[in-house]
């Protein structure tokens, strides 16, 4: 976090002066761990085994924080029958076809669902095809907001019990077995995060992508989730689990979606051969108890606001103009797509694939056969330079005269050179005044797209195929010289409006009758009143500490979610030094310093009628309002497609034998096999050392805006790795000098740097050494300083949810000086694999 | 003259990030020091010169990691400015040490008078450089760039005396939590040097971090010298006038 988030980190630092025990947990020792009260060195790729020895620590010492955990999770909920664990496949879950890799996720279900024939699938063999959204929390159609339940969690297929014996053999010996974290260490953790929760206390926790870019990301989340339940540290203050996502806006790009898999706000883009139309999508979308249940007030809401007067009831609100999904349409089928020729054309914008994402060569090799590719960055960045300066034209695989795709590259503007919002991790959108306009071509994206929106419509007619873009709304007020069209108009249209144009204020405004419209139901509101909301900037020392009048919080401007928890479920806070959204009996509502996310006057003794819809459905106790059952789910019935409940995989490629089970990786990763992406074996002698990709605060991802800066540049001007002095002396590696990293990818060089902070690990009572490398290096970038990519070494495995590659956890073998050059790169790559 | 101004800088909250390195360079239009790994820890500037007005140390210590933002001391005893003979340094009204680089003439003379090694000459154009406290900034109201750069306070402005006091009391508190390795560096009026205008709080010996343990004005003998000088002077005159009196025409 200091390395990364510098800014942020000094609320930790000021935590800890208040007195807050801060853990840091990681492969590397960094200015993070330098500036903590315990650091704990991890191996790559363990962590899994960790969090579960804390699940378990918690449930066999009966730590759980009962009254929350019967009241707020699903603990007490039983099974399908049909469920087999982990314990009893030896690292398979029930469901599991050995031909397709892939499960079926039908006996996860919670006892009493009965999901249809398609259910079955959507949730696991399509599911996996098309990564879900976030409505998959629902079960699907026709589940009840009560299922069965055991509350005394002694019935042996209740979620407790299950979660019980799913941890029961990670324990604090296999945490040192397989993590190389000591048994003393471990329980000093365990001891500070459950004497620190709890009625009196909460514990929070902070990851960022060392936890997210594994085959199993989605499930160290998952880990954390569970005891963060257990614990009752959600949705209270100071609890939590805080993703440390990427700056700027990657939380907005999410929210208002750059993912192929989503529409803005979270809602499931449609797909080609299993939504017949409107009525049919909102069926098989999500439930109809919880949040979600009011899904076709936010689409039509969508579709109003993208089509206007042309979406109209008897036409579906124009819902087949939407685009639809026909399987993994992901970064890396993508890049795989353009490989095949099949994918002809590409808009990079403000990324730089051929340094950031895995397996370099094969995204320059789809580079390379594209027919058009635009650029639009601040510099011109080894995405729009590799025809002429890649690695493969040193070795000959990539011929500049051959290459055929034409390169667009449109300069753009830095961000005090226009206008708009960031979202940061905390939801929180904060408006940014343009300062000053950008200089000659460079141009906000907000321009690009607007005018080549234009000039596309200008050269469409009346034809059927053009409508869908031909009747966009897209028509917002030109600023100034340059025609910027204006943001803030955007940000209107997101907030959404009703049949008069009046801007809403709130989501609960919505109407499934095409009376509204909303460019992203969870950001209505950000215009209330007709003001910006989030260009309030309200002084801390003129508020409170939850600062309501700083920005905007989605939804609904609420800074802490699902906070109905903060209460017990009589509505009483659990203390009065936790103390937050609690019940006034007297006033009949909701109250406290945070806008309750909760229907302000549903009592905690509400209980729902028969047959009732949406939040109806749900109690005055249930505050996880977005699930279907309001519950924290501490078992997944349905939506992952790797497994109910996270479970210690090795990484694909891995030195080290999975000792808790038989199977090594998780079963239901994506591998892809090609002859671009060849893969390291597992446990290879040949690979026999573990690597992780690491971040330096002097520099940003690829480094195309901080290498070409001088003041930055020169603070870390080359691209080096961190070795323990153990693993030097052994490969006879020179502090200073040089390094070759190989994998079967590829060989690059690096600078070593030599240090104590790097311990070898003792892990299945061998040593492991682990190779640190930062990323932030590339081969031109106009940068004033270059090195090579370190991302050429990861292989491309994904994790089958979200489709993440596994770039936090890879093997290597490490050879003392500089890479060999030209085709003698090529033999050495071809002796480590075939030798 | 206006109160001393000076930084307290308290390493123990240091996070190594050198936003106060990139703020500095960036206020006052320093240029780049070069593009050199030099394999010390994260430190890739290496001391504080003529284009590195404020520096990060890094020690790598057995289980720890010392991060230290140096700059110059603003010395009350300034030896640079004692030695200079064109007055571009000179003691300002905030009771800082400043050179003027439209006056410097690039003598030198300043270089080797510094105690810690800070201020040293750049090699294109020859001319004498070292941190201003942001001078500029602080006849404008302002704070100086790294301070206001720094995200855990780890570097703070303000008047001396009260940051003293701060300083003090910092110290006695991470005593009482244990950390008894915790000491001051440099405020004491009585060192060497009458004690400095920027000070710091050191986890470990000053040698550690690459400070001199005890510093002293390098001018200050100077009066001493001059008055031995004369005496030598003096009494040579005085043997040779002996010598000629005794002399009979």
């Amino acid at each position: 976090m200091a390395e990364c988030h510098p800014v942020g980190f000094q609320w930790v630092m000021e935590a800890r002066q208040r007195g807050t025990k801060v853990f840091h947990i990681d492969p590397r020792f960094s200015r993070t761990s330098a500036s903590v009260d315990r650091y704990l060195p991890i191996r790559a790729g363990s962590d899994i085994v960790l969090l579960g020895a804390l699940i378990n620590y918690v449930l066999s010492n009966g730590l759980d924080f009962r009254e929350y955990v019967l009241a707020y999770t699903n603990a007490a909920t039983l099974v399908n029958r049909e469920f087999r664990d982990t314990e009893d496949l030896d690292g398979l879950f029930s469901g599991y076809d050995e031909e397709t890799g892939r499960y079926d996720p039908s006996t996860w279900a919670y006892e009493g669902d009965r999901p249809e024939e398609e259910e079955l699938t959507e949730g696991g063999l399509h599911h996996a095809e098309a990564a879900g959204s976030d409505s998959y929390g629902a079960r699907g159609a026709g589940s009840s907001a009560t299922p069965p339940s055991d509350p005394t969690l002694t019935d042996p297929r209740c979620v407790y019990q299950i979660l019980k014996r799913h941890y029961s053999r990670y324990t604090p010996e296999m945490v040192e077995e397989l993590c190389g974290i000591p048994p003393e260490r471990f329980r000093e953790l365990a001891e500070a995060v459950t004497a620190n929760s709890g009625r009196e206390r909460t514990t929070a926790w902070v990851y960022s992508v060392g936890w997210t870019q594994h085959s199993v990301g989605v499930q160290y989340i998952r880990a954390a989730s569970i005891l963060q339940l257990l614990l009752g540290n959600m949705g209270r203050p100071g609890g939590g689990i805080m993703a440390l996502r990427g700056h700027a806006s990657i939380q907005g790009s999410t929210d208002i979606p750059t993912l192929f898999n989503l529409l803005p706000g979270y809602i499931a883009m449609p797909h080609a051969h299993r939504h017949d139309g409107l009525d049919d999508y909102l069926e098989r979308e999500g439930s109809d108890t919880g949040w979600w249940g009011n899904r076709r007030a936010y689409v039509v809401s969508l579709l109003k606001a993208w089509w206007g007067d042309a979406a109209t009831e008897e036409n579906d609100y124009r819902f087949d103009y939407l685009p639809r999904l026909t399987g993994d349409h992901g970064h890396y089928s993508t890049v795989m797509g353009q490989i095949d020729g099949k994918v002809k054309g590409y808009f990079v914008v403000g990324e730089n694939p051929a340094v950031g994402s895995a397996n370099g060569k094969a995204q320059r090799l789809g580079l390379a056969n594209l027919d058009w590719l635009v650029v639009r960055d601040l510099v011109t960045v080894e995405t729009a330079t590799f025809w002429k300066d890649a690695p493969e034209i040193e070795t000959g695989e990539l011929r500049t005269e051959e290459i055929g795709t034409e390169v667009f590259f449109m300069p753009a503007a830095t961000h005090v050179e226009k206008e708009g919002t960031f979202t940061n991790t905390q939801r929180l959108l904060q408006w940014r005044e343009k300062a000053l306009d950008p200089p000659e071509d460079c141009r906000s994206d907000l321009w690009f797209y607007y005018h080549l929106g234009k000039r596309i419509r200008r050269r469409l007619g009346d034809d059927d195929i053009d409508r869908p873009v031909m009747e966009l709304t897209w028509d917002y007020p030109e600023i100034g010289e340059q025609r910027d069209p204006s943001a803030e108009a955007v940000l209107r249209e997101i907030n959404g409006a009703d049949a008069d144009g009046r801007p809403l204020a709130s989501l609960r405004e919505l109407k499934p009758d095409g009376s509204t419209s909303c460019g992203c139901w969870i950001y209505c509101g950000v215009y209330a009143d007709g003001v910006n909301q989030a260009a309030r900037r309200k002084p801390h020392t003129e508020q409170g500490p939850v600062a309501l009048e700083w920005g905007w919080a989605w939804p609904a401007n609420r800074r802490i979610l699902y906070n109905r928890a903060s209460a017990d479920p009589e509505g009483r806070p659990w203390s009065e030094r936790k103390k937050y959204v609690y019940w006034d009996a007297g006033q009949g509502r909701w109250v406290g310093p945070d806008v309750p996310d909760f229907e302000e006057d549903k009592a905690p003794g509400y209980v729902p009628p028969e047959g009732a819809k949406a939040q109806h459905a749900l109690a005055g106790t249930d505050p996880f309002i977005m699930q279907s059952d309001g519950k924290g789910w501490l078992y997944v019935p349905s939506g992952l497609s790797d497994g109910p409940l996270p479970t210690h995989y090795e990484p694909h490629e891995s030195a080290v034998r999975n000792t808790l089970y038989g199977q090594q990786s998780n079963p239901a990763r994506r591998t892809i096999d090609r002859p671009e992406n060849p893969y390291n074996p597992a446990l290879s002698p040949r690979f026999p050392y573990v690597f992780t990709t690491s971040r330096l605060t002097e520099h940003h991802t690829t480094g195309a805006m901080s290498r070409p800066l001088p003041y930055l540049a020169e603070l870390q001007p080359e691209a080096f790795c961190e070795v323990s002095r153990e693993m030097a002396e052994e490969l006879g590696l020179e502090n200073g000098g040089w390094a070759t990293i190989v994998t079967a990818r590829t060989a690059i060089e690096l600078r070593v740097l030599v240090t104590g902070r790097v311990r070898p690990l003792r892990i299945n009572r061998r040593t492991v050494h682990q190779v640190i490398m930062p990323y932030h290096w590339g081969y031109g970038g106009g940068g004033v300083i270059t090195g090579d990519v370190v991302n050429d070494l990861a292989s491309v495995v994904l994790d089958p949810n979200v489709y993440i590659q596994e770039s936090k956890a890879g093997t290597c073998d490490v050879l003392p000086g500089r890479r060999p050059r030209g085709q003698a790169l090529l033999d050495l790559i071809e002796r480590y694999r075939h030798g | 003259m206006a109160e001393r101004m000076g930084f307290f800088t308290d390493t123990t909250v240091c996070i190594g990030c050198k936003a106060c390195e990139v703020a500095c360079k960036e206020w006052n239009d320093v240029p780049d020091d070069g593009f050199v790994f030099r394999a010390t820890s994260y430190d890739n500037t290496g001391s504080l010169g003529a284009s590195t007005w404020r520096h990060v140390a890094f020690v790598e210590q057995d289980g720890r990691w010392l991060m230290m933002s140096d700059v110059c001391k603003h010395c009350t005893h300034a030896a640079c400015l004692d030695v200079c003979p064109t007055g571009a340094l000179f003691r300002t009204e905030f009771d800082t040490v400043v050179v003027q680089s439209d006056v410097c003439n690039g003598c030198g003379y300043c270089v080797p008078a510094c105690p810690y090694g800070v201020i040293d000459r750049r090699e294109d154009d020859g001319r004498a450089w070292k941190c201003t406290l942001c001078y500029d900034r602080l006849r404008g109201g302002m704070e100086p760039a790294c301070a206001k750069a720094c995200p855990t306070k780890s570097i703070q402005f303000g008047p001396l005396d009260e940051l003293r006091e701060r300083a003090q009391e910092r110290v006695e508190r991470l005593h009482a939590e244990g950390v008894t390795d915790a000491r001051l560096y440099g405020e004491s009026p009585d060192n060497g040097v009458g004690g400095t205008g920027a000070f710091f709080l050191l986890l470990d010996e000053p040698e550690t971090y690459g400070l001199p343990p005890d510093p002293v004005v390098t001018t200050r003998d100077l009066p001493a010298m001059w008055r031995w000088a004369g005496g030598a002077a003096l009494a040579l005159a005085v043997g040779v006038a002996a010598c000629f009196a005794g002399r009979k025409p």
